[in-house]
């Protein structure tokens, strides 16, 4: 059997372990990684708080994810699709999601599902796996209307066990639709470790069945995600069909934050991994290592990243009320008479509020 | 622990539980007397279930009867029809009730067909538990309220207790069913209340409703979380001079045929609350059941307060989705002054 090595492009001290693309990865493209990657994370940070304070509902947090998310948001073109999942805002975000309304979004808003009007970011998919037939779809459709656009969707280990997983990657392999598999193997299908999700040794091989590429990266390695995210979407464009990548990640925390990850698995363990593993430790190094690192730099953006989630977080709760009229009006283009009837009663009578 | 628990068992006959401890208690009186039942589902060994249901159960009774399984609810629901033809008595559990729809085809197809189409040869004695409803500020998908996708199929039976008491007791009766049982669990009231629990073993009938409250004017039928609310409002009625006779219906395929019409010719006034949606939802079922048993009893139009024929919105809006004091007191006055 074909095998499938981890393909890093960095090590953990950040130092090169394939300098070849080292003039690809410039200072400038360096420091817009790193960019994204700690405006997410310092997005992710005020997301858990705001949760512990009450002010949103149940969050999902990725640290560990945040080099996979950013290295494969930055690889796709203006009008390509993507289709995420709950955990993948800071993919979204780096693409283009507006940050106030992810916030409403955690916030129990259904304008929170709004996409970006400039970009083709899907609402976060909730059930397993469900989006990725959907990206599937979105791919072929720009094959028959004659434009190189492409689709990305994310999924988790856990995803790979339902059924929609093998018949989005299968109608797409059948119909060679220019599209991104992207899972990010964090290990944990919330308690589930992959050794009782799956038998095979890793997700990568699954791409075999299907007669398309199987590409295993450290998905904490930025450039690793990155380099290989953008060579599928090439091979995509030019008809050569949907890859399958996995990146190999850790998930920090838990899996929500009504999770209590203590439960199921060694949390200092975790801790210790993340130490030596942190994607953003990881890439600070780097920077160091090639002499892009300043003090001053990064104090400037951290200063802007705050500010701008501030603003985002006071926009979010000084949002108008959530409007009743929203969950009747756009159930269908126009209402049913069943629909209208029931909105008017609401109307008279009133909620729960 | 060991030596606590026996203590318990041989000095209390009940105990003070909360809704999710008595499915939990029951869950484990399955286990220990019987051999054949197992418990399968998504984080419901180690982790002890996302609610917290099969806590401790894997540890007592191993990881041969207590499954963790890949995310796949096909899957599992799939293999559980397996291990039913094959002796064993499977109780699964759905994460969320938003999240059988992948086990859809499986309960559809097989799980309610097996029976008719072996002639009876074989049987699948299978409980599907999933918690299910809204007010709980739960993300998209975790709040919905379909019971009647599933009492439209025939050969699955449903219910869905209000309480502690009836959960543990329908549990029980539904493993003890040799036919499958969807057993739906108001998640809004796993940890609301306490109440006194029997210890061991004990069944509430299915197919068998239960009067709440006595009252002689407006009839309310509810089942499942909206039970606390009806109750409130009934309260509030009484000040009024209104009586209102709650009916807890339990058990939503089959009826209770019987207490709906004996209800109903007494009051002659009818609401019914559901949280799941109006159109197809069960109220347009009683409202058929009192029809044919009950027509001529009737001195007002029944009312009907329910979700609305809109998706389950996310949690800012779910508060208005719900039936609320207001509509279902709005619903009783229409129907007392008609």
């Amino acid at each position: 059997m074909e095998s499938y090595p981890l393909y890093q492009m960095i090590d953990e001290n950040g130092e090169w372990v394939n300098k070849s693309y080292e003039e690809e990865f410039n200072e400038e493209k360096v420091k817009e990684f790193y960019y994204h990657m700690l405006r997410i994370r310092t997005y992710d940070q005020k997301g858990v708080a705001l949760q512990r304070q009450g002010r949103i509902g149940t969050y999902v947090p990725f640290p560990g994810h945040e080099g996979a998310q950013v290295g494969s948001a930055l690889a796709l073109s203006e009008n390509d699709w993507m289709f995420p999942t709950y955990r993948d805002h800071g993919a979204s975000l780096t693409f283009g999601a507006d940050l106030d309304r992810m916030l409403l979004h955690w916030n129990g808003r259904i304008e929170g599902c709004l996409p970006s009007k400039e970009k083709r970011i899907m609402p976060a998919s909730i059930p397993i796996a469900t989006h990725l037939p959907h990206a599937t779809g979105a791919a072929i459709a720009e094959v028959y209307k004659g434009t190189d656009n492409a689709a990305i969707a994310y999924f988790g280990d856990g995803a790979t066990s339902e059924g929609d997983f093998h018949e989005g990657l299968n109608i797409a392999s059948v119909f060679k639709a220019p599209v991104v598999f992207f899972n990010q193997n964090n290990g944990y299908a919330i308690s589930l470790p992959i050794e009782k999700q799956m038998n095979s040794e890793t997700i990568a091989q699954k791409a075999v069945a299907y007669g398309i590429p199987g590409v295993r990266v450290d998905g904490m390695d930025v450039f690793a995600v990155h380099y290989a995210v953008k060579e599928a979407l090439e091979r995509a464009r030019k008809g050569q069909g949907p890859t399958l990548i996995e990146a190999v990640v850790i998930r920090f925390g838990a899996h929500t934050t009504a999770d209590d990850p203590s439960k199921y698995r060694d949390q200092e363990e975790i801790n210790r991994q993340k130490e030596a593993k942190d994607p953003l430790l990881r890439l600070k190094k780097h920077l160091q290592f090639r002499g892009f690192w300043s003090e001053e730099w990064v104090e400037s953006i951290q200063s802007d990243i705050r500010k701008e989630i501030e603003a985002a977080v006071e926009k979010m709760e000084n949002a108008p009320a959530a409007n009743t009229d929203d969950m009747f009006d756009h159930v269908f283009r126009e209402p049913t008479w069943t629909i209208s009837r029931q909105k008017e009663q609401l109307g008279l009578i009133g909620g729960n509020r | 622990m060991v030596m606590s628990n026996e203590i318990i068992k041989t000095k209390a006959t009940s105990q003070s539980l909360t809704m999710i401890q008595a499915i939990t208690d029951g869950l484990k009186t399955m286990l220990d007397s019987d051999q054949n039942t197992i418990i399968m589902g998504e984080d419901v060994g180690r982790n002890g279930g996302v609610f917290r249901a099969t806590d401790g159960l894997q540890e007592t009774f191993g990881e041969k009867r207590v499954i963790d399984t890949p995310l796949s609810e096909a899957g599992f629901v799939g293999t559980a029809v397996g291990m039913a033809l094959a002796g064993l008595k499977p109780v699964v559990e759905i994460q969320f009730l938003g999240f059988i729809y992948p086990a859809f085809e499986q309960i559809a197809t097989h799980v309610t067909r097996m029976r008719m189409r072996t002639l009876g040869q074989y049987h699948i004695p299978m409980v599907i538990r999933a918690p299910y409803g809204a007010g709980v500020r739960s993300p998209e998908i975790h709040s919905e309220s379909v019971e009647a996708l599933f009492t439209h199929l025939p050969g699955i039976k449903v219910v869905c207790p209000s309480n502690a008491y009836d959960a543990k007791g329908l549990l029980l009766a539904a493993v003890d069913d040799p036919d499958p049982v969807l057993f739906l669990e108001p998640m809004r009231l796993y940890r609301g209340s306490r109440e006194e629990v029997p210890t061991g073993d004990y069944r509430i009938e299915i197919g068998k409703g239960t009067r709440v409250q006595e009252g002689n004017d407006v009839t309310i039928f509810a089942w499942g979380a909206m039970i606390p609310l009806v109750m409130k409002v009934s309260e509030q009625m009484k000040k009024d001079g209104i009586s209102c006779d709650v009916i807890d219906l339990r058990s939503l395929y089959p009826l209770d045929r019987d207490l709906i019409a004996d209800s109903v010719q007494k009051t002659g006034r009818v609401v019914i609350v559901h949280e799941g949606h109006e159109t197809g939802g069960l109220g347009s079922e009683i409202i058929s059941i009192i029809n044919d048993t009950s027509f001529l009893y009737l001195k007002a139009p029944v009312e009907k307060v329910t979700g609305f024929d809109v998706p389950v919105p996310l949690f800012s809006l779910e508060n208005d989705y719900l039936p609320s004091t207001e509509r279902v007191e709005t619903a009783i006055r229409k129907a007392y002054t008609f």
